[in-house]
């Protein structure tokens, strides 16, 4: 049996994640056996079902075109993957937002317990994923006969884009549920790299005290080439959108550089990057706790360091 | 309208969790216990709506072992008006709990169901998403703004691009997330008043419902540690050791 991915995307491109997620389901498939196969549902989205057949490891994408599949509504997608699910020993998403709405509804319909966020592989039915915040890593097997699985996107390296060439076939729908209507999105525009892909990450907590001090932090993205993130306190405050928050309930990040600025450093933050490969803190309080997993700590005053910081990086 | 509102005891946010030298699982004795903050902001809104006039009725449930009744006793001192606890000692996935909430479904017939994204102890993310699944229900998770419009509900999403506005016919499932609303503390007449309101108990065989677990914990175990790392005393000492020691930039 082979394995499935279910693809998120827009229509018009793949979402990033997606190539952590094929890599996981190659990595299933070298204990399972097995193919890889990717599930594009989307309307008028053969663009992505041909940027999908290219992804190395790839070995057939399903499309399925309908209006019903336009926005990634949960309730027309779960019916979809079930369909298709008795011919796949695992079926898996990354655990970006897309996927955890849509896979535990495909799970229940399935009779399933869905394994979440899993962030390695031990063997086709044994997973490990981190529990309360990443302070516990706990090893499971699922005895489910088919195996509903999210990925932490920062555990798999990406596939490549380029190099395969999978059949695409057309899959008919499931119908739609008529169930709930997108009516429409606000997106954060940027046009820096995407948090959780970054290969530099610059994160401003309460501390930067307002949403316009954030252009500190934007003047040093800019040299860097960095993303811009953000704690729970500096989104509840408003400084900046619920997009930026890292965190046990925010998005996870493992940049090769990670800079915490003005960032305490509680453990529902660390769960979201206390897996970068190098960690910079600048804080005034030298007993802040970002101090203990920090690789490099600064004990000053951002509003002093962080210009500072920016100016050097001219040199 | 009746809100169903399933809420769930873990760890307090605060505590420093352990993990058990047998690697079994966590420590949970002595350890302070609280209601899952998720299901604070789900109780709090559920409230909300019955302040508002829109909601008739908010019922707060939980599942597992007695203790349960203390989380139960702050969603009433929040201002639910009464609870059920379906009492068992083992361990819940979310499945079986999502199995169970639809049993008190069809018995209740709520209009809407408000839960917490997320447990803070198994982060697994999945509870209101299947439970919507096995009734056959609209659902929308990681809600950041609820309105009910008529017959219809309008919930915005916080999701991984910025914010999503969904329609959804009701009944419906809602997941809440952290910026929905600031639950209040339960002022101590109403954690007074909480002692009188009704407290149900049932079982999962009084529902009918089987829970044996489908996942197997075969260890859990501490996450890498991550050493400590050095102070720097200057900005260009930082910079200096950034780009020759980490050469990461
Ligand atoms: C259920 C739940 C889920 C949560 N999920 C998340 C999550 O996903 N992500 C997340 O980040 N948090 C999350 N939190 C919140 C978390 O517990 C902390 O409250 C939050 O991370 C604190 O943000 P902070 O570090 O910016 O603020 P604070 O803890 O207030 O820290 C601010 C820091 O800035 C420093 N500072 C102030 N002024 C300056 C200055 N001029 N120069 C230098 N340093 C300065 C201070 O010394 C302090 O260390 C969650 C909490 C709960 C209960």
């Amino acid at each position: 049996m082979s394995i499935l991915v279910v693809a998120e995307h827009d229509n018009a491109a793949l979402k990033p994640a997606v190539l952590n997620a094929v890599t996981a389901a190659v990595e299933l498939a070298g204990h399972a056996g097995g193919d890889v196969h990717l599930l594009v549902a989307g309307e008028n989205a053969g663009a992505v079902a041909e940027e999908a057949a290219k992804i190395a490891g790839v070995a057939k994408v399903l499309h399925s075109d309908g209006a019903e599949y336009a926005h990634g509504l949960a309730e027309n997608l779960a019916p979809l993957i079930v369909k298709l699910a008795s011919g796949y020993s695992h079926v898996i998403a990354a655990a970006t937002s897309f996927g955890k709405n849509v896979m535990p509804r495909a799970a229940a319909l399935l009779d399933v317990q869905q394994v979440s966020d899993i962030s390695a592989i031990e063997s086709a039915d044994t997973f490990v994923r981190p529990i309360y915040a990443g302070n516990a890593m706990a090893t499971v097997r699922s005895t489910d006969s088919v195996k509903l699985i999210t990925i932490r996107g920062t555990a798999f390296d990406a596939a490549a884009a380029e190099g395969g060439s999978a059949a695409v076939e057309n899959t008919d729908g499931a119908g739609d549920t008529g169930l709930s209507r997108f009516m429409g999105q606000e997106l954060t525009k940027s046009e820096r790299p995407e948090l959780t892909t970054a290969g530099i990450v610059i994160s401003g907590g309460r501390g930067m005290q307002s949403g316009d001090n954030f252009a500190m932090l934007e003047k040093v993205a800019d040299k860097l080439g960095a993303a811009i993130g953000a704690s729970r306190a500096a989104v509840d405050a408003g400084f900046v959108p619920n997009d930026y928050q890292v965190g046990q309930t925010g998005k996870v990040v493992a940049p090769d550089l990670y800079l915490a600025i003005g960032i305490s450093g509680a453990i529902q933050h660390l769960a979201g990057m206390k897996d970068s490969k190098v960690i910079v803190a600048i804080n005034k309080d030298e007993e802040a706790p970002i101090f203990q997993v920090a690789d490099y700590g600064l004990v000053a005053d951002l509003f002093q360091a962080v210009p500072e910081l920016e100016a050097a990086l001219d040199g | 309208m009746k809100v169903l509102v399933p809420i769930k005891r873990v760890i307090d946010a605060n505590v420093k969790v352990r993990v058990k030298a047998d690697e079994s699982g966590v420590e949970l004795t002595n350890v302070k216990m609280a209601m899952n903050p998720f299901c604070e902001i789900a109780v709090e809104e559920a409230v909300r709506l019955k302040e508002a006039g829109t909601a008739s009725e908010v019922i707060v449930v939980a599942a597992g072992i007695a203790q349960s009744q203390e989380t139960l006793r702050t969603g009433l001192a929040m201002g639910a008006d009464r609870a059920i606890l379906i009492q068992t000692d083992t361990p819940l996935e979310p499945l079986a709990v999502a199995k169970l909430l639809k049993a008190v479904v069809d018995k209740e017939e709520p209009g809407l169901l408000l839960l917490g994204k997320q447990a803070i102890d198994g982060d697994n993310n999945q509870t209101a998403q299947m439970v919507s699944a096995l009734l056959g229900w609209s659902q929308a998770t990681f809600a950041s703004k609820v309105a009910v419009d008529g017959d219809k509900l309008n919930v915005t999403r916080e999701v991984d691009g910025g914010l999503e506005n969904v329609n959804l016919n009701m009944p419906a499932v809602v997941s809440v997330d952290l910026r929905l609303n600031e639950p209040r503390y339960a002022s101590l007449p109403n954690i007074m008043k909480a002692k009188k309101k009704p407290l149900e108990t049932v079982t999962p065989e009084d529902l009918g419902v089987d829970v044996t677990p489908r996942v197997e914990t075969v260890k859990v175990s501490e996450p890498p540690a991550r050493q400590a790392g050095v102070k720097v005393a200057s900005v260009a000492e930082l910079v200096e050791k950034l780009k020759n020691e980490a050469k990461v930039i």
